[in-house]
């Protein structure tokens, strides 16, 4: 009750800090023509919701085996996930996006008809390197005692992680994921290098076409907030919702 | 059951300093016909390591380990098919968090011993009611006590009908309450005829429900006898010295 009144009077605030700032720069808003380009924007979060979603489901997989083969006992396969893992990290998106299309696609000698199934692939391979860490640590996180126990009812390796490891990951790792989506959704405004249609790169064609920069951009804002928002709400129901299995 | 124990050693290296580690060495045991066997010693005398291999859970570095003349299996396969006729309770965390007391149950009866739902559901109704846990069948294990934990897990062993059972200090992680509990348990699963190895700090209690104790300390076995000749009689300096300690704590 006290909380969400906390959370509105911060936003009034917030409001009129800007409202302050907008006045003071004395400026001249153009939303009209904004209007008129509509549909541009709708469509364009509709593609972005459809990207976000398909790379998540691809980073999920992705970063499962990355995570799996983090923990191997053979050194070359552990290897391999951690040089992937680290490359991803440690360089821009917009670098692995166009080296991707440019380098590796144009010598796979890909069409131009799968432009925004690479831009996928490539979204997904970078979220999925945050994702493998995730889970990493979620496995991790599951006491040596419960593998002994499954062992020891009988289960084979791929039952026990089945049954008694992977479901005791997940619940530990779903607030982190869902937090993780967050992050892919933003990220995934940079597809527009590629000239791929989701959200910002609507955004982008709108300003080019009417010269009102911000009237352009702040819808882009809200759009990615009504996507965001509800899911950092998810991650923190998710968060208390699991806290009170442990142990 | 009769045990037999030969020339038994587990060395551990450790992977980073490639030091190893003699946590048995060259250990003998041999029991007679008996129905309940107690491993006691002091902490890090390699009782629990010794349990592990007779739950085969770890293989040995060296020797062999028979029961009734059966000895154990060492590779992977042939040792996961041998814990599916046998039992084992850890000190603590035995229990699947995510699951149910009753789903813990139930996930062997289905998963390894190919049951029905219906026909595990069956065979876990009694032996729920008989010890008490029927009413915290629905309950997952954050919301059960200690002993309801312990008594939970040694039923979930219990109810895939194994040969005998193997109990790893059990009741070292609950308050005496809690202890006398399951202490009992294990006490009626004596009575019932139920073959099993227990390791265990309860002096008490390793003295009622033993047929045979062996001393297990240094890696080595330096004496096994009935518990009462080894409590009355038994002149084993290390024994005397460790008993000394227990009754004056």
């Amino acid at each position: 009750m006290r909380r969400w009144l906390a959370h509105l009077i911060v936003l009034a605030l917030l409001a009129a800090a800007c409202g302050w700032a907008c006045a003071s720069l004395d400026m001249t808003w153009n939303w009209g023509i904004i209007w008129e380009y509509r549909q541009a924007f709708w469509k364009g979060w509709w593609t972005t919701l459809g990207l976000a979603l398909a790379a998540l489901l691809a980073s999920s997989l992705i970063g499962l085996a990355a995570a799996v083969m983090l923990r191997s006992r053979f050194a070359i396969v552990e290897a391999v996930a951690r040089v992937y893992v680290e490359l991803i990290r440690g360089t821009p998106l917009l670098v692995q996006l166009l080296v991707g299309w440019y380098v590796v696609a144009a010598a796979l000698h890909v069409g131009t008809g799968y432009r925004t199934a690479v831009g996928v692939l490539v979204l997904a391979m970078f979220s999925g390197a945050y994702m493998a860490e995730i889970f990493r640590g979620g496995l991790d996180a599951i006491p040596k005692a419960q593998v002994d126990s499954a062992r020891a009812i009988g289960l084979t390796r791929w039952q026990a992680f089945r049954l008694v490891i992977f479901p005791q990951a997940v619940r530990i790792v779903l607030p982190a994921v869902a937090g993780q989506l967050v992050s892919l959704i933003k990220d995934s405004s940079l597809l527009s290098v590629l000239s791929i249609g989701e959200f910002t790169f609507a955004a982008r064609n709108v300003n080019s076409a009417t010269y009102s920069t911000l009237e352009s951009y702040l819808p882009l804002a809200v759009g990615y907030l009504a996507l965001t928002l509800p899911l950092s709400a998810l991650s923190r129901w998710l968060e208390r919702r699991f806290r009170y299995e442990a142990a | 059951m009769n045990l037999a124990i030969h020339g038994l050693v587990q060395r551990f290296t450790d992977p980073r300093s490639a030091t190893q580690t003699t946590v048995l060495d060259g250990l003998d045991l041999v029991t007679g016909t008996i129905q309940a066997l107690v491993l006691i010693g002091p902490s890090g005398g390699g009782k629990s390591t010794l349990l592990r291999i007779l739950a085969g859970l770890d293989v040995p570095t060296a020797g062999t380990v028979a029961f009734d003349g059966a000895p154990l299996p060492r590779d992977e396969e042939g040792l996961i098919g041998y814990r599916r006729t046998v039992g084992t309770v850890f000190q603590a965390y035995n229990l699947f968090p995510h699951l149910t007391a009753m789903q813990n149950l139930l996930l062997p009866l289905v998963h390894v011993h190919g049951l029905s739902e219906a026909e595990a559901d069956d065979r876990v109704r009694e032996p729920l009611d008989r010890f008490g846990l029927a009413a915290h069948a629905h309950k997952r294990p954050a919301e059960l006590s200690g002993g309801q934990k312990q008594r939970v897990a040694i039923l979930r062993a219990l109810v895939v009908r194994p040969q005998r059972l193997f109990l790893d200090e059990p009741t070292s992680a609950l308050d005496p309450e809690m202890t006398g509990e399951v202490l009992d348990m294990i006490g009626e699963l004596k009575a019932a005829g139920t073959q099993f190895v227990l390791v265990t700090h309860e002096m008490g209690f390793a003295r009622r429900v033993a047929d045979e104790i062996a001393f297990i300390a240094d890696g080595e076995c330096p004496a096994l006898a009935p518990p009462g000749e080894f409590f009355a009689v038994c002149r084993e300096p290390r024994v005397v010295s460790f008993l000394e300690r227990v009754h004056s704590a």
